[in-house]
């Protein structure tokens, strides 16, 4: 990863509409079944997938920004390709989140902030969405520890 | 009404598991050789070829029943191929059950082989975040992510301990030593896990299984046909159930990011629905099982399987394992074949591999892994896109 590129990508999103870009409050960005109310995440458009329910017609709209923790683990080794790639000596092992939505009755994945390891959680912990940047610069949600 | 729908198992056979890096009709024709002398029946007879087919491996659509049916000789069976990911052989089993039960066939060969690539799985290159495997591998989840989750879930949930996980390794190990199919043959201490690296807190290595090469063949054929060639006392099968999840599904699934919204309709357990079908096929409760055959695709998710098929109550899998309950000498072993821990997974094979295990267990034949008094087994699998399997045997 060349330092040009690296700067070229700070602040673009790994994953174009996927998440709000607000700094302090960002939100996923789902969609909802109008007729059903059924949450999708990633967005669904076209058929309700609810299998009681024939609609067709969904709205955008953000996911909860904070839930329960309902598990975690890490990743103590470089993923593969598409996770960029660092030099072996530079990858720093994260943790990850399971994190239950109340209001969507859901359970999103997502890293952990950087810092935070598996030893400072617990199921149940309230957790808060937050951005920020992958090894290339591009900008993830990742879950945090809420005040 | 049960017994209608029974199917006699007259033969099995394997091609042992391991990494030989032979071409996979090899093992599927030793494997087809070994099940048809194990039955009696000429191949001459089989009426009707069952493949169990995988997304990998030469070009599409070579991993099929008709790959095999040529390499035996062509004698215009009828064929087919099931494709169902970890539950295609299951699938497979229950192509040829329909045509026995409707009298289109009389006794069938249910066959799956495999040949496993070098290296970590990985999604196709490019740029698609509309293909939800590129998008995890993006943001940095990967297969162990899961299985790591649902241990962890056990932890948090039911007190479950790291040392429970390496006993369930420690367990199968042991039951596979004498296995002549196993691909690990080897015996395990407490110590020996917990040095093993850990790769997704909190599974180790020695907690993950592995991919390999395999295959196990079924002949299988109506209890009238089993009776005129003499086999009126093998095993039948009396349940496989294949069913899909229900809306909204409980657990968020490989590769998905995020679980099915339960806001409409209430959440639902795939896999408690999988054997729950199973029992309601063959007509029988989990009071009735001898011992079970589950995915340990990692050693903590063959506890989950214990409490899926209802062997005892949710959180409760652990207590089981500590008590010696569920190894061979047991009241309920699990495993007794070494599972996936000694066999590392041959995805086609895998759910004929478990079958085959009951059919030993069930006839006695099982050696030094063999369960007393077997009499009724059960097999529970599941896999990537939905699938999944539960098949009972009894005596």
């Amino acid at each position: 990863m060349s330092a040009v590129l690296k700067e070229q990508a700070v602040g673009v999103p790994v994953l174009d509409g996927w998440f709000t870009l607000d700094e302090q409050r960002p939100h996923l960005l789902g969609t909802r079944c109008t007729a059903c109310g059924t949450y999708y995440f990633p967005k669904l458009k076209g058929f309700c997938r609810n299998p009681d329910c024939n609609g067709e017609s969904f709205e955008e709209v953000p996911l909860s920004r904070t839930g329960k923790l309902w598990s975690f683990t890490s990743a103590a080794y470089q993923p593969p390709e598409p996770y960029v790639q660092v030099d072996k000596e530079a990858f720093v092992p994260f943790a990850i989140a399971a994190v239950e939505l109340a209001k969507e009755k859901m359970i999103v994945l997502g890293q952990v902030v950087a810092g935070t390891g598996v030893e400072s959680l617990r199921a149940g912990l309230e957790m808060e969405l937050v951005l920020e940047p992958l090894a290339d610069g591009k900008l993830t949600w990742k879950w945090k520890v809420a005040a | 009404m049960s017994t209608n729908k029974d199917i006699a198992i007259l033969g099995v056979g394997m091609h042992p598991w391991g990494k030989w890096g032979r071409n996979f009709v090899e093992y599927g024709v030793k494997a087809a050789r070994d099940a048809l002398a194990d039955s009696g029946v000429n191949w001459r007879d089989i009426q009707f070829v069952s493949g169990a087919a995988t997304i990998r491996n030469g070009y599409p659509g070579q991993v099929a029943g008709a790959t095999f049916a040529q390499a035996l000789g062509w004698q215009g069976a009828q064929v087919n191929t099931s494709y169902a990911a970890c539950a295609s052989g299951s699938q497979a089993l229950a192509a040829a059950r329909s045509k026995i039960l409707s009298g289109e066939c009389e006794v069938a060969l249910v066959i799956g082989s495999d040949t496993t690539p070098k290296g970590f799985l990985k999604p196709q290159p490019g740029d698609r975040p509309d293909d939800p495997d590129w998008v995890r591998f993006r943001i940095g989840i990967t297969n162990p992510t899961y299985f790591a989750l649902y241990a962890r879930r056990r932890i948090e949930m039911y007190g479950d301990t790291l040392e429970d996980f390496a006993q369930v390794k420690i367990k199968n190990a042991q039951h596979g030593l004498s296995n002549p199919n196993a691909r690990y043959r080897k015996a395990f201490n407490a110590a020996d896990v917990a040095a093993s690296p850990m790769v997704a807190d909190p599974l180790r290595l020695m907690d993950i299984c592995a991919t390999s090469d395999g295959a196990a063949a079924i002949i299988v054929s109506s209890v009238d046909y089993a009776r005129k060639v003499g086999k009126a006392k093998a095993p039948r099968i009396a349940a496989i159930s294949t069913v899909t999840p229900t809306f909204a599904s409980a657990l968020v699934e490989m590769p998905d990011i995020a679980t099915d919204s339960a806001v409409a309709v209430p959440a639902q357990s795939f896999r408690a629905a999988l054997p729950r079908k199973a029992y309601e096929e063959a007509g029988i409760g989990p009071e009735d099982v001898s011992l079970a055959e589950v995915y340990d695709l990692s050693t903590a998710l063959e506890l989950d399987w214990i409490e899926d098929l209802q062997l005892c109550a949710r959180g409760d899998a652990a207590k089981l394992l500590r008590e010696g309950v569920t190894r061979v000498g047991g009241r309920l072993p699990v495993n007794p074949s070494g599972g996936l821990a000694c066999f590392g997974e041959a995805v086609p094979a895998q759910a004929l591999a478990q079958v085959c295990e009951l059919t030993w267990q069930l006839r006695g034949q099982a050696g030094e892994r063999q369960v007393a008094g077997a009499k009724v087994g059960i097999t529970a699998n599941q896999g990537l896109f939905g699938h999944g399997s539960s098949v009972i045997v009894k005596a």
